[in-house]
């Protein structure tokens, strides 16, 4: 038997909690796998069957209704069976727990619980009390790792064609950066992968500690601007700010929002991302929104084909120990009369 | 003369045999009261001495009757308790539990926690006034009394709350809960936010010398979960920033420099809060301070895995807090060390990070623990460490009637091991909670005996005392830290 010249690159985790603990190979593991996914979105019949026979549940503690949908979307997609479980928090008393929900629906006999949820660490604790695999699709103000991923794809995508990597890259995460899950992951992220990151924000949002983590923390917007090849601006996040972080929406927005003006002093290449949902004329105007260097939608594609890439990696047949690409590649080539299983 | 040798079934509280005659029938000690008792072949740590000495210790009656070589002779008819390779130390006196009667029995009650207490080594100790309802009158105060009574294995002092439903409204009927024996005074939970309440507790507790303990945290500032900083920033929690504490010190030190009332800071955490008492003893200011070990040995890394038996109020701080509470301990500046016993339920400690209820057991596993932060580190004597854990919660909350080994006083003893290795197992606990951040850590330090007036009401069970630790495959750094 003869060794492959390079050893394939094995996914190894059951689980996604965050993107803090990930190696670069296993990020773009991920962001590999989601490109070849990615194309299935396009054919007539948008369906393999990787996941057939796997049971994904929605577990969202917190509404959501784009990434419920993207998640929804993306196991069936790979003809895995979806559960929507709500819990709306107000009913989760102090009888029922996360515990006895989790282990309700393992008995149930899940194959991934992808959940949400407005405590930071729920997922990790969820993980300690299941066997099956648990996507964290946002915590609290920790991570969210699937919205990332994404924002990592879409510059990945825009980048890759002009011959840069991320190490090329300096990305500004803008905004509520405190309290915000998506800075967390796309910070992590971005610094395991060599990306220069400046974190942008009023001192109150945006704490000059987090330094400590690679990235260079900035006040002023203003400054920031013509530096960098991405603008991430972040959703002002009012039901997470405990009491009035800054003082009028009109303060902040003249500081930290992103308009026209500020974009002409851009790089003419810069890429502007946004998680969603966003304040229209608050962190970013309109015409920025929905301008010509606005990723956002893209996002929102993208955030398919990486969400089907975790639920593949995490949950397929075989994905544990097995190298993933070339099973992957079978399983793909499939035809479409296949994909649609027995009728 | 009988002669005594320890055996035990793992059952501490009922006698199960009375006292044989015999010399050799092994039998249970629990419960057993006798009129006088003589503990022989330990080393003695008393506080009021300036170094260990190896000479024996006669009870009679409850109270320490005489210490010296070979007393053998002066009481024949003695119960002998073996003490051989162990300290021998006064009660334990912790000024800081939670006992939760009434109202949160599921968490502990005074029975279950004077277990807990005596299976530390405590004799005494101060329960905290944050019970449903608050304890906020005489009557409050005498349930416990009368409860602990019930129980039996430990002196159950209680602390009323110093505003009536610990609101930080108005003051509670402090005088006459002293009157019904209430030790001192806390709000414990929550520190008395209005600086004219506080005032005014201040003011009227001089009248009759009460004692005010603050857990001092401003509430304007309150809210957080884990300590404020990086790792809270890394983990998406809300933050206690150190401030918080320290600012209500530095208030109430303010507040209290003309009245100069008794004023006790509970669970000490920041390096800034122990240089303002620093500082402030320095200067004259009357103020006493307390410490728990898990500030002594833990930093708020220990948060990265959501597990929210780290979470403690106040919060597990940074390396640097750890370092200048150490060094308060060692100066003097913390008088004295307590436990903030804190039991929960395991349903309650299975919510999430934010949701889950502060605290942690510590009855149970403090001996081993500060003498791990304080003398295995070499920072303390066992003399030293002694001290700060019987004489001066003593002399704190003026219990002249014990403290220290010296005749006349209560024969609460503790008798440990010091060089004793053991696993901190929480299903083992006597208390009902199980809500350790150390399970699974290996201790050294166990106590063999303890004391109380006299009557052995904790003994270890024997197997314990073999037990030999072999480091399990990957936590063989568990002892280090």
């Amino acid at each position: 038997m003869n060794a492959p010249a390079s050893e394939p690159f094995l996914w190894k985790r059951p689980h996604l909690l965050g993107l803090e603990d990930l190696s670069s190979a296993e990020l773009l593991a991920i962001l590999d796998t989601a490109r070849a996914l990615k194309e299935v979105s396009t054919r007539s019949i948008k369906k393999v069957p990787a996941l057939r026979g796997k049971v994904v549940v929605n577990l969202f503690f917190e509404d959501s209704t784009r990434t419920r949908t993207s998640f929804r979307l993306a196991a069936q997609r790979m003809s895995a069976d979806v559960i929507d479980f709500s819990v709306s928090t107000s009913s989760v008393s102090k009888g029922e727990t996360l515990s006895d929900t989790a282990r309700n629906l393992e008995a149930m006999g899940v194959d991934a619980i992808v959940i949400r949820h407005r405590s930071s660490g729920a997922p990790h604790a969820l993980a300690r009390m299941v066997r099956c695999s648990v996507i964290n699709a946002g915590d609290g103000s920790h991570e969210h790792p699937t919205q990332g991923l994404l924002d990592l794809f879409t510059i990945r995508e825009t980048f890759e064609p002009r011959g840069k990597t991320f190490s090329d890259l300096h990305v500004a995460i803008v905004g509520d950066v405190a309290h915000s899950r998506v800075a967390r992951s796309n910070l992590w992220a971005l610094v395991h992968l060599g990306a220069k990151v400046t974190l942008v924000g009023p001192t109150t949002l945006c704490p000059d500690e987090f330094a400590r983590f690679g990235v260079k923390v900035s006040h002023s917007l203003d400054d920031v601007l013509p530096a960098v090849d991405v603008l991430n601006i972040l959703r002002v996040q009012f039901e997470r700010i405990a009491s009035a972080a800054f003082p009028s929406i009109r303060e902040y927005s003249r500081f930290f929002g992103l308009d026209e003006s500020r974009l002409r002093r851009c790089r003419p290449t810069v890429l502007v991302l946004h998680p969603g949902p966003m304040n229209r004329g608050l962190e970013i105007t309109t015409a920025v929104a929905d301008g010509p260097r606005s990723a956002i939608l893209q996002q929102v594609s993208n955030g398919l084909a990486v969400r089907m890439a975790v639920l593949y990696l995490c949950i397929g047949a075989g994905s544990f120990n097995a190298a993933t690409a070339p099973y992957l590649e079978k399983r793909l080539s499939l035809s479409d009369d296949e994909a649609r299983g027995p009728q | 003369m009988r002669s005594i040798t320890a055996e035990d079934d793992g059952s501490t509280h009922n006698a199960r045999h009375a006292p044989s005659p015999s010399a050799h029938t092994a039998f249970i000690l629990i419960a057993m009261n006798p009129a006088q008792l003589l503990l022989i072949n330990g080393t003695l740590l008393d506080p009021a001495r300036e170094r260990p000495e190896s000479v024996d210790l006669l009870i009679e009656d409850g109270r320490i009757a005489a210490r010296g070589p070979g007393l053998r002779a002066q009481a024949p008819a003695a119960t002998i308790l073996d003490a051989a390779g162990g300290y021998v130390a006064p009660g334990l006196i912790d000024m800081h539990v939670h006992f939760r009667e009434p109202g949160q029995e599921q968490k502990e009650t005074i029975a279950s926690g004077s277990a807990a207490a005596a299976a530390g080594g405590f004799t005494s100790v101060c329960c905290m006034p944050n019970t449903t309802p608050a304890i906020d009158s005489d009557a409050q105060v005498e349930f416990v009394l009368t409860q602990a009574a019930r129980a039996n294995l430990c002196d159950v002092l209680p602390f009323g709350a110093i505003t009536k439903a610990r609101e930080g409204r108005e003051l509670a009927e402090l005088m006459l809960m002293s009157e019904a024996g209430a030790i001192g005074f806390s709000d414990d939970g929550a520190g008395v936010g209005s600086a004219a309440v506080m005032l005014k507790a201040l003011q009227y507790v001089k009248m009759f010398d009460g004692l005010l303990s603050q857990h001092c945290e401003e509430p304007a500032l309150s809210g957080g979960v884990m300590n404020a900083g990086a790792i809270a920033l890394r983990l998406g929690l809300g933050g206690a920033a150190p401030v918080a504490e320290e600012l209500m010190i530095a208030r109430d030190l303010l507040l209290n420099r003309r009245i100069n009332a008794r004023y006790h800071v509970q669970h000490i955490s920041t390096a800034g809060a122990v240089e303002l008492v620093r500082q402030a003893k320095k200067s004259g200011h009357r103020v006493t301070s307390e410490v728990t070990p898990h500030h002594l040995l833990l930093t708020d890394e220990s948060c990265g895995s959501y597990d929210s038996n780290f979470k403690v109020n106040p919060p597990l701080r940074g390396a640097a807090d750890v370092l200048a509470c150490v060094g308060g301990v060692v100066d003097g500046t913390i008088d004295c060390l307590a436990t903030d016993h804190a039991p929960h339920t395991r349903e309650e400690k299975e919510l999430e990070f934010d949701k889950a209820p502060f605290g942690v057991v510590g009855l149970e596993t403090a001996l081993p623990l500060y003498a791990e932060a304080l003398v295995h580190s070499g920072r303390l004597t066992w003399l030293e460490l002694i001290r700060k854990m019987t004489a001066n919660p003593a002399r704190i909350l003026r219990l002249g009637d014990r403290g220290s080994l010296s005749p006349g006083l209560r024969g609460d003893v503790v008798v440990f091991d010091s060089e004793l290795r053991w696993r901190v197992d929480p299903q083992k606990f006597h208390s009902k909670g199980r809500n350790t951040p150390f399970a699974g850590r290996i201790v050294k330090g166990a106590v063999r005996y303890s004391i109380r007036a006299g009557r052995v009401v904790y003994q270890r069970p024997a197997g314990k005392e073999t037990v030999e630790i072999p480091a399990p495959p990957g936590r063989s750094s568990d002892k280090e830290r």
